[in-house]
């Protein structure tokens, strides 16, 4: 699934999009196809910086399906931003430009078209209950490889690691089953290979 | 070598006397009385003092677009920052490079809604194009010289370092930190070759060529303007420009069409719409350029000259897009045409000349003449005729008198015409028009405004009265916020909400209450004596033109319309009423 580009619907997204909307009579109706895009950006770690990020975002009527941030080289002070979005090809163009042109980013790699690229995400998953519904739980974890973090008599808080759509079958399936609450990272990526981002 | 440690402050200060700068705008404060201080101690930099934080920045624009240096301006924190972001967002929306340094309370209170304070870092970062706040004294210097290079390279725009009073006061040894490479930010300046080989290929095949040109091209300076005009005249292709444009090509040239959009010349927008080969040099296909974008120039190939690879393909798709610096890529461009010996094809061009002069023949701009009444196009003829022998600068506020200043003054030089398009800034003229009369003080500076816009940051006659800084403020004053009235006339069935100015003042009496001069014109007659007496006085002037109050500015493209539905004059105005998709667009 990672690298492929995810088609959320034509007439749904044109209207988030006024300007590529009136833009419809040059552009192809490829060109107004929703895409979703995983871009990593390599930042300074500054104070607001990722303020900067997300203001450009809603400033901009972008949309943020993801976004996860956290230091990746402490001694440059570099920090990494992965950041999942959707939008047609020319708002795509636009996002990685306009990224690219804030003072303190390094680089921005658009992960969903520059090759073969891994995107993984972590959830804590907790499940309160008793009996049957307990040990069902339980017997469903292991067969999404999902480890027991905490335990008490009535409850269980499950980690889990894999793809967007793996975490959401695990938590749909502990719907029934007393799942309590969720905490999830967000989406972090890298391209395969020996290449860097 | 370890040098002895200075102030915060005075290491402002030095750090501006490196980056050359001689001027700053500013207004002072609780929060920035310490670099106050410092400035007092020395007498490289001289102080405007302004009357209003928000003059202070358009100020500095009107320094920065005519001299090409960095503006800089000084205000305190809390509402010393928060007067200064109109003018931010002002100069980013033109490209105009500034550095604004906000005064901030103690670091040990940020975050305590401590007295004036504000997070000036929260509110500008979307209205500039980087901002930081120092919060040690060591970091001064490398942020300060950092702030001038980020705010003049690439696509300028303007930066603000906000600085907590103590870090003014703590001191540190001075380095000098110009000249530095950027860890992140370098913009690409140099274009790709092949692209400007594509470019050339495409305007060599053009059966209907036109050059678009922007700000872009005067922000790349004089030297760029020059290599333009000689590029475009080695093509003997038309030339339209955009407002932000206007003197980047010689206004007077055979080639130019003048300016193009909303209220731009009919054979412009007429070409626009028709050419088979665009070459957009340092504009970015602004909706008031380019009308309904689905019905924007139909027929041609573009190509894109831009600074800023966010501004390609951002509204217009383009077939050839060129990053970088106007100057190098135009070089490039007219570098490869005649290594190439280029044969345009002249039969071709001749017909679209042709096609161009039957249009130019509809004289947009014509309107009916008066003997009584002045008409505001009469008034910037005269004005024009008046003025052009001279080395002028023009400032504008915003509105009908903006436009039409645009349509009726021709500039044959970039860096002479300043005016705030981008955000549409009423009360900008006045304060551009002192920031440019600082930088020459001997040119003649007209800020052409509107009796409403004036009104916006008429404090700012205190600023030029204290510096005597001669500038004519020519006033067409038709009592009613025109551009809105004509809207209203256009859109709206005549219901003239607000828009008619009771109560104006005598703003010869108000000239006169600020120590300058005030004139008046009533009457067709009048015009040329007023205009004479007002560049022969030799401090600030007000002149009051009082116009006709129901002229329309045309032509003009409705919003929503393409370019080819323009309204020419009233008699047009009923005949093509405005869809109602266009009544939804400003």
């Amino acid at each position: 699934m990672s690298g492929a580009k995810r088609q959320l619907g034509v007439i749904s997204g044109v209207a988030a999009f006024p300007a590529a909307a009136q833009d419809g009579a040059i552009a192809s109706v490829k060109d107004m196809t929703i895409e979703r895009h995983t871009m990593s950006v390599l930042v300074d770690n500054e104070a607001g910086v990722l303020a900067r990020v997300i203001g450009l975002f809603s400033g901009r009527g972008y949309n943020i399906e993801s976004l996860t941030v956290a230091e990746v080289d402490a001694a440059k002070h570099l920090s990494r931003i992965t950041v999942v979005t959707t939008g047609t090809p020319m708002i795509i163009e636009q996002i990685k430009n306009q990224l690219q042109r804030l003072v303190p980013v390094h680089g921005v790699t658009d992960l969903t078209v520059e090759g073969p690229s891994l995107e993984r995400e972590m959830a804590l998953v907790k499940v309160v209950g008793s009996g049957e519904k307990r040990v069902e739980s339980l017997r469903i974890a292991d067969i999404f490889r999902a480890r027991v973090v905490d335990s008490t008599i009535e409850s269980f808080v499950f980690e889990m690691t894999g793809s967007t759509e793996k975490l959401n079958a695990f938590i749909n399936l502990m719907q029934p089953l007393g799942l309590a609450d969720v905490s999830r990272t967000g989406i972090v990526a890298m391209k395969r290979g020996t290449e860097s981002n | 070598m370890a040098a002895e440690p200075i102030t915060g402050a005075e290491i402002i200060v030095k750090a501006l006397i490196d980056q050359g700068v001689e001027v700053i705008f500013g207004y002072p404060g609780g929060a920035v009385l310490p670099l106050y201080d410092a400035l007092f101690k020395q007498n490289k930099v001289r102080h405007i003092l302004v009357r209003h934080e928000q003059a202070a920045v358009h100020a500095a624009e009107g320094y920065a677009r005519s001299t090409g240096k960095v503006g800089v301006v000084l205000v305190t924190s809390g509402p010393g920052a928060t007067n200064a972001v109109t003018g931010l967002t002002d100069a980013l929306m033109d490209s105009i490079p500034i550095v604004c340094l906000t005064g901030q309370v103690p670091t040990h209170l940020i975050g305590n809604d401590a007295f004036q304070e504000a997070d000036t870092t929260g509110i500008t970062r979307p209205c500039t194009k980087h901002n930081y706040l120092v919060k040690s004294v060591e970091d001064l210097s490398r942020k300060i010289h950092e702030a001038f290079y980020v705010a003049r390279s690439g696509r300028p725009g303007p930066v603000v370092i906000d600085l907590p009073k103590d870090v003014q006061q703590a001191k540190y040894e001075y380095v000098n930190h110009a000249g530095q490479r950027h860890r992140t930010y370098n913009p690409q300046q140099k274009p790709d070759r092949a692209a400007v080989e594509r470019a050339v290929e495409l305007m060599a095949q053009a059966k209907r060529p036109l050059f678009y040109v922007g700000g872009g091209a005067v922000n790349s300076g004089p030297l760029a303007c020059k290599m333009l005009t000689d590029f475009v005249r080695l093509t003997g292709f038309p030339c339209t420009q955009t407002l932000m444009g206007l003197g980047a090509f010689p206004g007077s040239d055979p080639l130019s069409l003048g300016m193009v959009g909303m209220h731009g010349m009919y054979e412009s927008n007429l070409a626009m719409h028709d050419c088979d080969v665009m070459i957009n040099i340092g504009a970015r296909f602004d909706d008031r350029v380019t009308g309904r974008l689905n019905a924007f120039s139909p027929g041609s190939k573009k190509i894109h000259v831009d600074i800023d690879p966010s501004s390609i393909n951002k509204s217009v798709r383009v077939d050839i897009p060129v990053v970088g610096d106007v100057g190098h890529v135009v070089e490039e461009m007219m570098r490869i045409w005649k290594a190439r010996q280029v044969k345009t094809d002249s039969k071709a061009l001749a017909a679209w000349w042709d096609q161009i002069n039957q249009w130019r023949a509809r004289d947009c701009l014509k309107f009916k003449p008066s003997d009584s009444i002045i008409k505001p196009q009469f008034a910037l003829q005269r004005l024009y005729e008046a003025v052009k022998q001279k080395d002028f600068y023009i400032t504008t506020e915003v509105g009908q008198h903006q436009m039409w200043a645009a349509q009726f003054l021709k500039f044959e030089k970039p860096n002479r015409w300043m005016t705030s398009g981008g955000l549409g800034t009423m009360g900008y003229g006045l304060p551009a028009a002192y920031g440019v009369q600082v930088a020459h003080p001997e040119a003649l500076v007209i800020d052409v405004a509107g009796e409403a816009s004036i009104l916006m940051n008429i404090q700012e006659m205190a600023t030029l009265v204290q510096y005597r800084l001669p500038v004519k403020i020519f006033i067409l004053n038709n009592k009613w916020m025109g551009m809105v009235r004509q809207w209203q006339e256009l859109l709206h069935g005549g219901r003239y909400s607000e828009s008619y100015s009771d109560a104006l003042p005598d703003f010869v009496k108000l000239a006169e209450a600020f120590g300058a001069r005030g004139l008046r014109a009533e009457k067709t007659g009048d015009l040329d004596d007023v205009i004479k007496e007002m560049i022969a006085i030799k401090g600030p002037v007000i002149v009051d033109v009082c116009v006709d109050e129901k002229e329309n500015c045309f032509p003009m493209i409705p919003s929503g319309a393409p370019h080819n539905e323009m309204l020419l004059g009233p008699e047009d105005q009923s005949a093509k009423p405005v869809s109602e998709e266009g009544m939804v667009l400003v």
